[in-house]
Formats: structure tokens, sequence, C-alpha cells
């Protein structure tokens, strides 16, 4: 990936897979990502210290700036922060939608040497997309196609992972199904005639579908009613209970965030202004945003 | 005579042939000559020069007597004839106010440098049909031959002819942005096929040779509010001679070899601010935007659609939209108004395609047989006993 | 294939039997590119390669795709056939036949399968097993496999340069849901050389099995659409299908051409006066090898 300008700091090369923690299914390194020209001075007019996204010097959104973390297999990461902070943007260019300006993210799956998201050709990057990560939207309407059924918003994963027995695709997509709970006799229904927590239910089995090694998850719950909402994190819970899936989990909500993550990482105008154990961020946090937040939610 | 299968295909094409070869003459009447095609149908000669892509006068009016007046196959003998001319070099561009002008009118300012020309024009003239005239001979030949530009503009002193453009004047009132010197090498579409999203000289060039109604259709569809906003204001509309300009090949000096006859339009329109810097209160100075057409001949009709459809692709090039308006669409656009193209493939559905419809029938008869024995009938139906082990 | 002279443009009107065009109606230089299209496409199986389509005198949508390819082809010696539907006579054949006749002299044209060293179609392979030297070319009225389910070309394009086919799956999976069958009938799609999915033109599904493995080269050209593709000679040719709905051709049980009595050909229903209907070989060659055959037989 080249970048069109080249932002203030310092960009790293791709980690070598022996510098990374042992566990770490997915290392991220100085991952930005501007919507516009950029120039020198983008991402030091913009962050949290002088609470802008914009650059004032050329126009560009500064989406998100020189994020960096480390993501386990097993383990569950949580991003908060408020609305345009770049939570949605990360996952974006993690899951291939968009991708970054500068930055390096490097997947390392059992029996591959590390491999970087960024720079793969665009062939291996979607095997990455179908295989090895799940993706699940903010809204239904950007995870499923809503002109085929259910089952097949489900079987396009598996067809794109070269399952070619429809009876076999079949058993597994209603598997998937009748595991988030979507009766098995609207399997072959569109998706526009589902309730929206069905809808979202359809959107984590497609996720779900070829064992993905990493699972996205941007603001599942919102817009569902709570008791379908606990449903849904009752859910994610068992499958991370049961596996050894690495999940990042974006809400606005931090019940949602204490609830399934362990650690946690504050996002304010594209960058991390806060990370570390989700329950000691919550208990003594640090940044006065993450203050401000927590308090409001506690009063 | 059924026209598949036949077992005299070649005699029924033959006979076919003849049958066209004789134009409707009755009573020993004579063919109308190549001059009189080229001068009394001057406005047909001119829009199949334009969708045929080939100044040619004599031939589009050959074809156009050849087709019997059906401008579509007119259009499509020129374009097939050009095919089979090697390309041998590119003209030099040329700036449109070299143009030597015959009729120019801006509807954006009430007086213009140059001033206005309303020249040869049905405009502002009431449709009805001559009908005293039925018969030739009661009709007087005018005094003023065609190309004597002699009517002074708007009762102006002098008219020379060429005249600076209404853009230029824009330009210097600050109003559209100065122009920037184009270095790179304009796509030629009839070499390379269009890859979409293609480039704005693509799309000119695409435009350009586009079916009059075709493009009047979609610029009226984004004038109506499909993808056009604010319509846009005609700042230069003008007819008239281009020179036509080539490298002497043993001089290497540019030397003008002819002229051609064209109508330039030029449109402008408020700009929509880029969508980048919307709301984020980073201001960029208030322009107006220039769209254009060129075609050959005078067909202003077809030059206005172009410059609107120029105006509305530009809108449309950002992308991002999901759904676009038609005529923001180039794909859309591009790809369905070459006429030669669509009358082509509209008529070819007159062609047997017994293989195909049989193939289908088959598809359908097995699946009136599937529906009438339930057992085997739709849908391989969900698994029923689930697997209770996940992951 | 011959290769067809290289003869200046000017040089070549006088060899032309058409007063005014150049042999085999393109101009050298536009043949050349059609060729350097053809030999990308042929480097590439089943991948459509853009070229420069030109104008012929035969309507867009007529066969102007495959007539390109045989004219930038054709030279003296080589030997065209010309089917539409499988019939030599069939009023388009003729004409597209005519034409090369008119313009390349030193061709011969042929109905003879056997005989041809080029053979241009619409809808049809011939019955009879193609050879290693033997050219197939056919019409291509839609090039794109993935139209149907996306008509942006961007998109199909990222599409198949990322071989991120899962939506035509589907849309196969989802005709299996509805109809207990996929339903398409003629041109239905093939994965080439395991890579590319592409449309073999709407040939019918009797015709794809012969395409796997073939000696032969075979050639695809749409003009309006502006594309050529390959399948080169000894090529995997797969049509799409599930393990549990395999693929499956057109099935004629019990019924013959009534002209020749074969049951082993592809046959095309005819409806008579009575409202009643008979079959017939679509391969007019072969039905009269076949019946001619029978008589000597006989
Ligand atoms: N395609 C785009 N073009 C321009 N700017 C964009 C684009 N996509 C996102 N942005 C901008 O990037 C910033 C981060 O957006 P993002 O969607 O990542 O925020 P978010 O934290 O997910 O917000 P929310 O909680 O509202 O979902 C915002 O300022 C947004 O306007
Ligand atoms: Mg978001
Ligand atoms: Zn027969």
């Amino acid at each position: 990936m080249t970048a069109l300008a080249s932002p203030a700091r310092s960009h790293h090369a791709a980690p070598a897979a022996e510098t990374v923690a042992p566990g770490v299914v997915l290392a991220v390194r100085d991952m930005t990502k501007l919507y516009g020209p950029g120039c020198p001075e983008c991402l030091r007019q913009t962050g949290p210290a002088v609470n802008r996204t914009t650059c004032p010097v050329c126009g560009t959104v500064v989406a998100c700036a020189e994020i960096t973390f480390d993501l386990k297999a097993g383990a569950t990461l949580g991003i908060v922060g408020e609305s345009g902070s770049g939570k949605t943007t990360v996952l974006r260019c993690l899951y291939g939608d968009t991708g970054p300006t500068t930055g390096v993210a490097t997947l390392l799956t059992l029996g591959q040497p590390g491999r970087d998201l960024f720079t793969l050709d665009p062939q291996d990057r979607r095997r990455v997309r179908n295989f090895d990560i799940g993706m699940v939207y903010q809204t239904p309407r950007q995870g499923l196609r809503f002109s085929i059924s259910a089952g097949g918003n489900v079987a396009e994963r598996l067809l794109a992972a070269e399952w070619r027995q429809i009876k076999r695709i079949r058993d597994r997509a209603a598997e998937l199904l009748d595991r988030m709970e979507v009766p098995l006799s609207r399997m072959d229904d569109m998706p526009a005639n589902f309730s929206g927590g069905m809808q979202q239910r359809v959107q984590i089995a497609k996720a779900l579908a070829n064992e993905p090694v990493i699972l996205l998850l941007d603001e599942m719950t919102s817009g569902l009613d709570v008791s379908v909402q606990a449903g849904v994190l009752d859910l994610v819970q068992e499958i991370q209970h049961e596996s050894n899936i690495a999940v990042i989990v974006v809400s606005h909500d931090l019940g949602v965030i204490r609830l399934l993550s362990d650690t946690a990482m504050v996002m304010k105008n594209g960058c991390i202004v806060e990370r570390g154990v989700t329950d000691q961020i919550l208990e003594d946090p640090r940044h006065p945003y993450t203050q401000l937040l927590v308090s409001s939610v506690n009063s | 005579m059924a026209y598949t299968s036949v077992r005299a295909g070649a005699e029924a094409i033959a006979a076919a042939e003849r049958l066209i070869q004789s134009p409707g003459l009755e009573n020993g009447e004579a063919l109308l000559e190549l001059r009189q095609v080229r001068n009394q149908f001057r406005a047909a000669v001119d829009q199949i020069m334009g969708e045929g892509g080939l100044y040619a006068p004599d031939l589009a009016a050959l074809a156009l007597r050849q087709a019997e007046g059906d401008m579509a196959e007119a259009a499509f003998m020129l374009r097939a004839y050009r095919s089979t001319l090697p390309r041998l070099g590119y003209a030099h561009p040329v700036r449109g106010d070299e143009m030597e002008v015959v009729r120019r009118i801006s509807s954006a300012f009430r007086d213009i440098p140059g001033g206005q020309l309303l020249g040869r024009t049905r405009d502002y003239t009431q449709r009805l049909l001559d009908l005293d005239r039925q018969t030739a001979n009661a009709f007087v030949a005018p005094e003023r031959s065609e190309n004597g530009h002699a009517p002074a503009p708007n009762g102006a002193g002098s008219w020379s002819g060429y005249a600076k453009k209404v853009s230029d004047t824009m330009r210097a009132m600050g109003l559209i942005p100065p122009l920037v010197d184009q270095t790179a090498e304009p796509d030629d579409i009839t070499r390379h096929s269009m890859r979409f999203p293609v480039r704005r000289p693509a799309w000119l060039q695409g435009l350009a040779r586009g079916e009059t109604g075709a493009l009047v259709c979609l610029a009226y569809s984004a004038l109506r509010g499909y993808g056009g906003g604010d319509h846009g204001t005609i700042a230069d509309l003008r007819v008239g001679d281009l020179p036509l300009r080539v490298t002497h090949p043993f001089t290497n000096q540019p030397l003008t070899i002819g002229t051609y006859r064209v109508t330039e339009c030029e449109m402008t329109g408020r700009e929509k601010p880029p969508a980048t810097a919307a709301g984020n209160g980073h201001h960029q100075p208030a322009m107006y935007g220039l769209s254009y057409g060129l075609v050959f001949g005078q067909n202003e009709r077809k030059a206005i659609s172009m410059s609107v459809l120029d105006s509305a692709l530009m809108a449309g090039a950002g992308g991002g939209e999901e759904n676009p308006a038609p005529a923001n669409d180039q794909e859309m656009v591009l790809s369905n108004t070459d006429g030669i193209e669509s009358f082509g493939f509209v008529e070819h559905l007159k062609l047997p395609h017994f293989v195909t419809f049989g193939s289908g029938l088959q598809v359908t008869e097995q699946l009136n047989l599937a529906a009438a024995t339930p057992a085997n009938g739709h849908g391989p139906g969900p698994a029923e006993d689930v697997d209770d082990e996940f992951r | 294939m011959s290769a067809p002279g290289h003869t200046l443009p000017a040089a070549a009107v006088e060899t032309a039997a058409l007063p005014g065009y150049n042999y085999a109606f393109l101009d050298e230089l536009s043949k050349k590119a059609i060729r350097r299209a053809t030999l990308k496409a042929v480097a590439i199986p089943g991948y459509q390669v853009p070229f420069g389509s030109r104008e012929l005198p035969i309507a867009r949508g007529w066969g102007t795709g495959g007539l390109q390819l045989t004219l930038s082809l054709i030279g003296p010696g080589d030997v065209v056939k010309v089917i539409d539907q499988g019939a030599d006579d069939s009023v388009n054949a003729v004409n597209i036949r005519r034409l090369i006749e008119r313009t390349a002299p030193d061709v011969t044209t042929t109905t003879e399968t056997a005989a041809a060293t080029i053979i241009q179609s619409r809808h049809r392979i011939p019955e009879l097993k193609l050879r290693a030297d033997q050219i197939m070319i056919y019409q291509v009225p839609l090039p794109e496999p993935l139209r149907v389910i996306e008509r942006r070309e961007a998109e199909t394009r990222r599409m198949h340069g990322e071989a991120d086919y899962s939506r035509m799956w589907v849309a196969l999976y989802e005709d299996i849901v509805r109809n207990g069958r996929i339903t398409r009938a003629a041109g239905y799609p093939v994965l080439v050389h395991h890579r590319h999915i592409m449309s073999p033109s709407p040939v019918p599904r009797w015709d794809l099995p012969p395409l796997h493995m073939a000696e032969n080269l075979s050639l695809y050209g749409a003009g309006r659409e502006k594309r050529i593709y390959a399948i080169p000679p000894f090529t995997d040719v797969a049509p799409l299908a599930f393990d549990d709905y395999p693929f499956a051709v057109e099935a004629f049980p019990g019924r013959r051409c009534a002209l020749c009595g074969s049951e082993t050909t592809f046959l095309v229903p005819t409806p008579d006066e009575h409202g009643q209907s008979y079959d017939v070989c679509s391969d007019t060659d072969w039905c009269a090898a076949n019946r001619q055959q029978k008589a000597s037989e006989a």
C-alpha cells in the first residue's frame, strides 16, 4: 500500500514474526487511514489533544491514526469511543473493505508465516477475508445481501471456501442458523422479511460459517431491544468459551465491552487514548475522556 | 418463406438484396443526386456523420440514399466503411475559438464579446407545414449562399466570423478555474475498448459518437432531476468550421488541409463543493464548472445533450453513490448510447435462436415434470437433524 | 491457420475482390491489433481481453466479434465453415460466409466440418470431434458471465481478478433452493483452467463436455462488447455444478432426427402445421453426412 501522503511520524516495517509475543494472531502497527489528499500536517493538527479529526490545512479526515495493538488467540479486545472516533474504520481496514493509508497488520495463522494483510495480492487478500476473518457490521444491510435468502447468505461464505455439496452446505447453514436461534423454517426466506434482531443473528451465523480465526463485531447490538441484545451477547459468550477465536468487539456501550472483552482500548478523534485490562479501565480511568465516558454511565 | 433452415439461404438473401437495391422509384423517376441529398437533407447528413464517426458529407449522403432514409442504417454503413481505413495519424488539436462561426449564441449573458449571431436556425420559426409548397417548383431558391456569413451580429458593424469564447471571459472574471494544460495523450476509444471507470477524454469521444436520440433521452432525464441537479446555462453554443491541421509528412510542419463543420457547446453550472471537503469548515472558493459538447455538423440538440451528460458524468465520476442516476453512471451512459451497437443488438433478436430456445424449453419441461410429481418437487429442504456439536 | 500476408494496405487493395476494400475487409493494422489481443487471450485461458473492436458491414450483435477473429486470421489456403444454430444454410451464416468470400477470394469456404481449418459459429459446436489443426470461433453476444449478478464492469473485473466467485455460486445455490435444480439452459457458465469463470457463448449445455481437454483452439469474440477470450487446446473446462447436483446436458429420451434417424445428436424441435412437433439434428452437415452414409450402406 503506497501512502498518498506521508504523515508526520515514522512508518514501521512489518514486524518480524519473532518480535511478536506468543499467541498473537494479529499484530497491527501504526495503521492510519486518511480520507482526502493528506498533507504533512495531518497527524499533528488532528487528534484528541486538539479535539479534531479533520486537518485544518488540507481538509483531510484522519479517520484513524497510528493504531497499534496485538490480538491474541482466544482473547477479546474491546474498542470504545465516541461516534466518529474511528472504530469502524479500524475494523473495515482489517477486514479489507478499504485499505489503510499507511500501516501494517500481520496475520499469524497456524502453520503460515506472518503475512501483512495490506500488501497481500488481491486474490490472497480475498482468501483471508473468506477463510480467516469474519465480520458483523453495524447494520445488517452492510453485512447481508437482501436479494438472497438467509441460508444463501450463510452459504455464500461456505461457497467461497469451495464447499461444493448442496446437502453439506445446507446442513452447515442450518446448524449455524439454528445455533443463532433463527427458526429453520425461515432459512429460505429473504432477510428483508426478518426482524432487526434476526437479521443481526443471520449476520453472525454468516460471519462464523468458516470458523474464522478472528471475528470482528461492530456495534452488533445497537438497535436491538434489551432482551434480544442479551440473547445475542449470550451467543457470543458461548462462542468465545467454546473456541479459540480472537474477537474484536466495537461498541459505544461500556456494558457490552465489560461483558465480552478482557482488554480494551478507548478511541477519540482517530487515536487510542487509553488501553489496558477492561475492568481496570472502567474502575480507574486515566484519560479525561474515559473518565467522562465512565462517569456518564455510572451517574 | 421460412428464414431459418432455408435450403436456399443464399438465394433468399440474393432476392432480398435485389429488393433493396431498387428504392421506391415510380414511373422512371430519377435517383436523387448525391448533391441534392447532401444539401437538402443537411441535418440528416450531419447526424449520420456524427454517429458514424466519420466526417465525409458525400459518403454520408450516399449512405442516407442507400438506406432510404434509415438514419441508423446509414450511420452504421459509414461506421463500417470507416473501419476499413487505416489509421495513419492524428490531426492536431484545435481550439474552439479558431472556429469560423456561422451561428453563435450564449444564454449566460445578454451581450457577449464578439456578439450573438442567430444564424441559420429553426428555433424562432413557427413550425407550420408549408402546405402551399408541396411541389418542388413552388420553391424559390434563396439569394444568399449558405457559406457567406454576411449578416452582422445583432446589427453590430463588423463580423469577422471569429469570436472569443464566453468561457475565456468567465475565466478572466474568476468564475471558472483556469485551464490546465493537458499533456497526457487522450484515450482513443476506437482503438482501445473502454474499461470502466474511464477518464473524461474517453467519455467525450463516446458521447460524440453517441446516437442523438439516446443522448437527448439521458440528458433530458438529468434535466428532470435524475442525477442533474440545477440545469446548466449555455455559455457558448456555436456552429462553424474548424481547420483540420496535420503534420506534413516531409516538412514536418503543421499544415491545414481542410475544414469541417461542427457544433460546439460549452455549458456552465454551479459546482457542488467536493464531497470530502463538505461540512468540515474547509472552504474552497465557489466556482462554476464547464462541461463540453462537440459534434460533427450542425446538431445542436446533440451537442447540448452531450454537454449536459458531460457535466452529469463529472458529477458521478467520484463514485461513492451506490445507486447512481442513469446520467451519472458512466457505464450506463456509455454502454447504452452507441446507436450502432444498440440497434444491432436489438435487431439481432430477429436471428434464429432455436438452439437456445430449445435448450430452455427442455429446462421448462423438466421443471413442469418435477412440479407434477410433488415428491421430488421443490428445494432440497433444510437438514432435519441438526448436529449439536458446534465448531 | 496460415499467416495472412503482411502487405501494406495500399498494395492489399489491389488483390481484393471487392473494389475499394482491403483483403479480408479489415486493414492490416487492425488485424494485427486483433491478433495481439487474441494471443493474450490464449495466454490467459478464459480471461476476457478488451480490444478495439472494429465496425463491420454486418450489424453489431450479428456476429461481428467472431467475424473480426476470422478476418484477422484467414489467409490463402484456409478453408472456412460458418454455421448458425448448427446450420450452414441459415441466412446469417450465409451472409457472413459471402462477406468472407467476397473480401478474401483465395479462401475457400465449405460446409464440411472435417474439411474446415476455421469454423465460425453462433450457438453450436459441430457434432464431429474437432482436430488440433482446426480453430473454432464463437460469436459472443454477452461475454461477461457475471453480468447476471453484477452489472458494473469495474466490479465484475475485480471479481475475476480476485477469483471472488462466491456470488455466482450463491446464485446457483438459490436456483436449486427455489427450483430443485439449476435452471440455466444455454450459455451455461464454465470454470476454465481452474481459474476464470467464462461464458461459453449461448451454446447448449450439450456442447460443453467437448470443450474439456479439446484438441482444438477455441476463440470467442464479442464485437459489440469488445472482448476476446479463448480456450487453448487441452484445457480443463468445468461447467459450474455441485457434487450432489451435477451438471447435465440436454436429454432427448426416445427422440430421434426425423431426417437421418440420429439419436446421439443435439435435436431441435420443429412444429408442423398440425400442432405436432418433430425433431431434426441442429448440425445440418452432420445430418446430411449421416443420411449419405446410411444410403450408401443400404
Ligand atoms: N468514506 C469516507 N469518506 C470520508 N470520511 C469518512 C469515510 N468513512 C468514514 N469517514 C470519517 O472517518 C471518521 C471515523 O469514522 P468511523 O465510521 O470509523 O467512526 P466510528 O467510531 O465507527 O463512529 P460510530 O460510533 O458513529 O459508528 C468519521 O469522521 C467519518 O466521518
Ligand atoms: Mg462505527
Ligand atoms: Zn439428423
